[in-house]
């Protein structure tokens, strides 16, 4: 993509020099070449999914300019004249009518609606994706967590992208979804009613949502979203990436390959791989067939109507809320005013925002509430291993978890269809998961991460097991292991470990609330701790770590080699 | 769990204070370069380089495979034939990207150096930088006598406060204030029920036991807003043995013989609540579940839904045909502020 | 999971069953009463079907149909239930029904043709009832897919998902995907309303509109979908699966590559 400055060195200089100078001399180039031309990025599989985000919004934006060429957003009356035989004179919106001319009668136009909408889903999940990878190494800390913020608004407006585009084929799919966006927006109180009405511009479903939400999906989000990506790119060079720990990796260096040639080779070559995928997935496997689902028409519906996977948890929050508690009790309350009752309906406002405003607000918070809790004002360049900051990754995980549920949860119909159980059984085991199971997966989380860690100091005092049984002049079967390298052995036991800090008193003898509560906190998050191996630790394990056993001597001679 | 932290506190009872230079590893600094195949190997690099050059060959058969696709399948209103053609396309471009892709990668990894580079980390901020910094931000100030002239900010932050509500005033165009047509429908007393979608008017003795018919009021497919009218009038009518259905006084002669017709739009987000069992007289909705029970006036049983699905009155004309005896007697679907 | 089946089925054996019988009792008074269902009678059989009809039936269906069809505790009375409800409850092998359960599941069928032929002429015989429709009712080439769609869409797609793929009810009940279902029978389940199916008489859908929705489903079903696998047809569900799993899986597994260093 960016290599053709980069890559100059690779072509003769005699003819494309004049031509380089030419430009240089105007625009003043070669500063960009000295500061980008070998600048280093470290590699590490994990660091790739920012770059599939990137890049599947590069091909929205190729196969997205191709569709509106020839989408129409207009919700005027026609009647289909298309090649597609089993919709042939159906009354619908024009809207729906070009999109199945690009579907059916525009070449290549099916492929591209498929890669656009493949790509959308890509997207969406490389943001989610890559937002996950940096939460659980820790790439969020300080000087970083502006750059975070920046990520998760990225992500709201993936989600917004995702949302208005889902909309516009107008077809009866995608008009269900408005229809249950109106009904939210209903439940939101005193100025619901008027959201609703402002936005299709009169009684659902109108004749100015579509064109409305195209405005959006093609200019306004797409536009902001790239400002952030400049944004959010410009704060990686400034900062340089992060690494993960390891030999020859310091806070205050960066160990990789530089842009030209190797970087930019193999990041411009995985651009046309994303791409390369893409395509193959759309051209071997269906998505979104608009065809089947026919035109909006506020009668009909579709079993199985749900909303693109990243929505879903948002449909699923919906599903898990009971309206209802027994036979006497409603979530639809009634507000007495002088004027006459209102309603609140909670049954639909609380799931609707109550997940999303928790795992938004925690999300857009995190660097500050861990700096806080960790008191750590350094910054921060190498990554931590997940195992190496258990109460973080086990708090990831439950989120994740919590999110999974709900995810799950809008699919509840087609779980109990393909697993033959009830549909209810379903959601009346998923409603106690929603609840439940972040809790056990974060206990189980951490768990598994302290014994991952345990394991680590194992390996770094004893070496690894070779499965190699010796017996002892005396007798003793053991199990020979085998040391590992300094470089592997420097990888085990370089990371943090934070303890748990105790509140200190002030002058008058007294603990402030905020230092009780701190404390509180701070044990919660460090009191299970597995400390990493000192060179003391090692030198002692290698001399005297099993006493005064018999033997003990020809074990050393044998696991030291 | 207890064991856990018996052996964490042995561990951190071994350490000393975190910190202390002389209790961590020591960093041995990057691994000694390991050369590759094809740079031992001239063999090896030669091979390598005509790997890379078969994968820029392969984009470039898959291009052609595009245009064979573009060109020479024409489209035939057949659905086969449609597929066969995005197929061709896709492939096309898949092998001609992942081609380009996996050459320009594998030629990276194999015949690029592989030398692991070190830099530097620069301060995020020098702090001789700083105070620069802050000495142009105070000269700008004092320049500009903002401090000096509190007339001059304070009526400046009054109009910058003020500006922008023009900006969100002339946005009330959008639409139309609600008034009160949530609270009305087209039904009315005398209005046919008929079919959806054709409009044709339904007898009562059409309506056999065990039978749902999607309904819509008479005239609609006339009507200039069809679609609004639409959400909020369509009816499933249903009939069932009258000793079944439990009516709440006052509504007895809401339904006829055994025949009722309920609001086909969820009281939840407005969904239809199409789905009708026939033996256990429940009505589904496919997008969240909510339940409605037929035998206790489409009160939920189960799911997201707070509210009975609303009741509409019916009756029979002079010709046998059922007509609406009223409008709904509340508001039909999802709920709103002023619903009450 | 045992647990949790045996919790869903035991209530509804007594209650279904219930339901169903007054169901049947109704339903033998409201099809009898209305006459258009019998002018659907086309296939018409002899007094011999009847009687070796007669025989099977005693032989396989009435230790819960009871002796004479005419209901017992476990099962409804056949009385009424007419030619078209035995050709396609037997004849798609739903019965006779293995197991008790939350609605009868698709068995390989029992009977041959013939056998279910003369079943269903015997309980047609008992009391007038939807007739099995002739081959030229059913033919899907002379139906419009476009009419069909549209009614199809209004009418049935709310259970059986737009593309004929199936979606749940409630406890345990599910709509069944359409696709491999013959004419005949998609036919005889929208006039007879099997399991809790609604009855489409031919007072609300009319015998050519019945034909358009069969042209409508064999048409989608027999041109597949245009742009590759179908996924199921089961909409965004299967696809936001499918990009997490395979698409980002293959992802991965170039990023991996791609990180690694050259042997």
């Amino acid at each position: 993509m960016s290599s053709s400055t980069a890559t100059q060195p690779y072509v003769p200089k005699t003819r494309v020099g004049k031509v380089t100078d030419y430009v240089d001399s105007r625009v003043g180039g070669s500063g960009i070449v000295k500061e980008f031309g070998r600048k280093i990025f470290p590699d590490h599989w994990t660091f790739m999914f920012g770059e599939v985000a990137l890049y599947t919004f590069v091909i929205l934006l190729i196969s997205g300019t191709f569709l509106t060429f020839f989408y129409d957003p207009s919700m005027a009356e026609t009647h289909y004249e298309g090649s597609y035989l089993p919709l042939r004179g159906v009354e619908m919106s024009v809207a729906y009518a070009s999109s199945l001319d690009i579907s059916f009668d525009i070449r290549g136009g099916l492929f591209m609606r498929q890669v656009h909408h493949w790509s959308a889903l890509l997207f969406v999940a490389s943001v989610a994706v890559h937002m996950l990878r940096v939460f659980f190494t820790g790439a969020f800390r300080r000087p970083r967590e502006f750059n975070w913020v920046v990520g998760c608004v990225l992500l709201i407006l993936s989600l917004a992208a995702g949302f208005t585009g889902y909309s516009l084929p107008d077809d009866l799919l995608s008009g269900n979804g408005l229809r249950i966006i109106d009904g939210v927006m209903k439940a939101i109180p005193v100025v619901g009613t008027y959201l609703s009405f402002f936005l299709f511009g009169g009684e659902f479903p109108g004749t100015a949502i579509i064109g409305r939400l195209y405005v959006l999906h093609i200019l306004l989000i797409p536009a902001v979203i790239l400002l952030m990506i400049g944004i959010h790119l410009f704060m990686v060079v400034l900062h340089k990436h992060s690494q993960f720990p390891g030999p020859g990796r310091t806070n205050t260096n960066v160990v990789g390959y530089p842009v030209g040639p190797v970087y930019a080779a193999k990041a411009g070559g995985f651009f046309f791989i994303v791409f390369g995928v893409l395509a193959a997935i759309s051209a071997a496997f269906t998505i979104n067939p608009i065809w089947n689902y026919g035109p909006y028409d506020p009668s009909p519906v579709s079993a199985g109507t749900q909303p693109d996977w990243y929505i879903g948890w948002v449909d699923g929050a919906l599903r898990l809320m009971p309206g209802t508690l027994g036979p006497n009790f409603d979530f639809e309350f009634m507000i007495p005013f002088p004027w006459g009752d209102n309603a609140l309906s909670l049954n639909v406002l609380f799931p609707a925002l109550v997940p999303a405003t928790i795992i938004f607000a925690l999300m857009f918070t995190w660097p500050w509430i861990e700096a806080w809790i960790t008191k750590d004002k350094r910054e921060h360049h190498l990554l931590d291993r997940p195992r190496n900051a258990p109460t973080r990754t086990a708090i990831g995980v439950a989120g994740v978890v919590f999110y999974c549920i709900q995810w799950a949860a809008a699919s509840s119909d087609l779980i109990a269809t393909h697993f033959l159980v009830s549909l209810n059984d379903v959601l009346y085991v998923l409603r106690f998961l929603v609840i439940f199971g972040p809790v056990i997966a974060f206990m189980v989380t951490r768990r598994i991460a302290l014994a991952l860690q345990r394991k680590d100091r194992e390996i770094a005092l004893h070496g690894r097991e070779t499965g190699r049984i010796v017996r002892l002049p005396h007798g003793e079967f053991i199990e020979v292991h085998e040391p590992v390298d300094d470089y592997k052995l420097y990888k085990l036991v370089s990371f943090n470990s934070p303890e748990v800090s105790i509140p200190r008193a002030d002058a008058n003898g007294k603990v402030g609330l905020v230092d009780k509560v701190h404390g509180r906190v701070s044990r919660f998050f460090f009191e299970d701790r597995v400390a990493p191996v000192t060179p003391r630790e090692l030198e002692e394990s290698h001399h005297d770590h099993h006493g005064e056993v018999a033997g003990a001597q020809d074990r050393e001679a044998i696991t030291s080699r | 769990m207890a064991d856990s932290r018996e052996d964490a506190s042995r561990t951190s009872v071994t350490l000393a204070s975190p910190g202390q230079q002389l209790d961590e590893f020591e960093n041995p600094g990057l691994p000694p370069h390991r050369p590759r195949l094809a740079d031992r190997d001239p063999r090896a690099e030669k091979r390598a380089e005509r790997q890379v050059a078969l994968l820029f060959t392969i984009s470039v058969i898959g291009t052609l495979l595009f245009f064979v696709g573009y060109f020479f399948i024409p489209l035939n209103d057949t659905i086969a034939r449609l597929r066969l053609q995005n197929l061709t396309l896709g492939l096309g471009t898949a092998f001609a990207m992942l081609g380009i892709g996996v050459g320009i990668v594998h030629w990276a990894k194999t015949l690029m150096p592989d030398h692991e580079v070190t830099e530097s980390r620069h301060e995020i901020r020098p702090e001789n930088d700083r105070q620069d910094a802050e000495k142009i931000v105070n000269d700008i100030l004092d320049e500009s006598g903002i401090k000096r002239r509190p007339l001059i900010r304070n009526t400046l932050l009054g109009a910058v406060v003020l500006a922008p509500l023009p900006a969100i005033a002339i946005f009330r165009d959008l639409g139309p204030l609600p008034g009160n047509v949530l609270k009305e429908t087209m039904w009315d007393a005398g209005v046919r029920l008929t079919r959806d979608p054709s409009g044709t008017p339904i007898r009562a003795s059409d309506v056999t036991r065990g039978s749902a018919f999607h309904v819509i009021p008479e005239g609609l497919n006339e009507v200039e807003n069809k679609l609004e009218e639409k959400a909020k009038a369509v009816v499933l009518l249903m009939r069932l043995d009258p000793s079944e259905l439990n009516p709440s006084p006052g509504r007895e002669n809401w339904g006829y013989d055994g025949i009722v017709a309920y609001s086909k739009i969820c009281t939840h987000v407005g969904c239809p609540v199409a789905l009708y069992e026939q033996h256990t007289h429940h009505l589904l909705c496919p997008c969240h579940q909510s339940t409605f029970d037929l035998e206790q006036e489409c009160k939920v049983i189960f799911g997201p839904a707070a509210r009975p699905l609303p009741q509409l009155p019916i009756e029979v004309d002079d010709e046998g045909y059922l007509v609406a005896s009223s409008d709904f007697q509340e508001p039909v679907g999802p709920s709103f502020w002023e619903r009450g | 999971m045992k647990a949790l089946s045996q919790r869903r089925r035991h209530p509804l054996a007594a209650v279904a069953l219930l339901l169903m019988a007054l169901l049947v009792t109704g339903g033998i008074y409201a099809v009898a009463s209305s006459a258009n269902e019998a002018k659907a009678q086309a296939v018409t059989f002899t007094a011999n079907d009847v009687e070796e009809g007669g025989k099977l039936f005693a032989a396989n269906c009435a230790s819960c149909h009871g002796m004479g069809a005419t209901g017992s505790d476990a099962a409804p009375s056949l009385v009424g239930a007419g030619a078209a409800s035995v050709d396609f409850q037997v004849g798609s092998g739903r019965m006779p029904m293995q197991m008790d359960g939350p609605q009868a599941q698709v068995k390989p069928v029992q009977f041959t043709d013939e056998q279910v032929g003369q079943m269903a002429a015997y309980v047609a015989s008992l009391g007038a009832g939807p007739a099995i429709p002739t081959d030229e009712m059913v033919d899907a080439s002379e139906g419009d897919p476009a009419h069909g769609g549209e009614l199809f869409r209004v009418n049935c797609a709310m259970c059986h998902n737009a593309a004929a793929a199936g979606g749940a009810l409630t406890r345990g009940k599910y709509a069944p995907a359409i696709d491999g279902t013959s004419e005949r029978h998609i036919y005889e389940a929208m006039v007879t309303g099997p399991q809790n199916m609604p009855v489409f008489s031919d007072a609300n859908i009319t015998p050519e509109d019945k034909q358009d929705i069969i042209a409508f489903l064999k048409t989608i079903e027999s041109q597949g979908s245009p742009g590759g696998a179908a996924l199921g047809s089961l909409g965004p569900v299967s696809e936001g699966l499918f990009i997490w799993v395979a698409g980002l899986g293959v992802i991965i597994a170039f990023t991996v590559w791609l990180t690694s260093r050259s042997s």
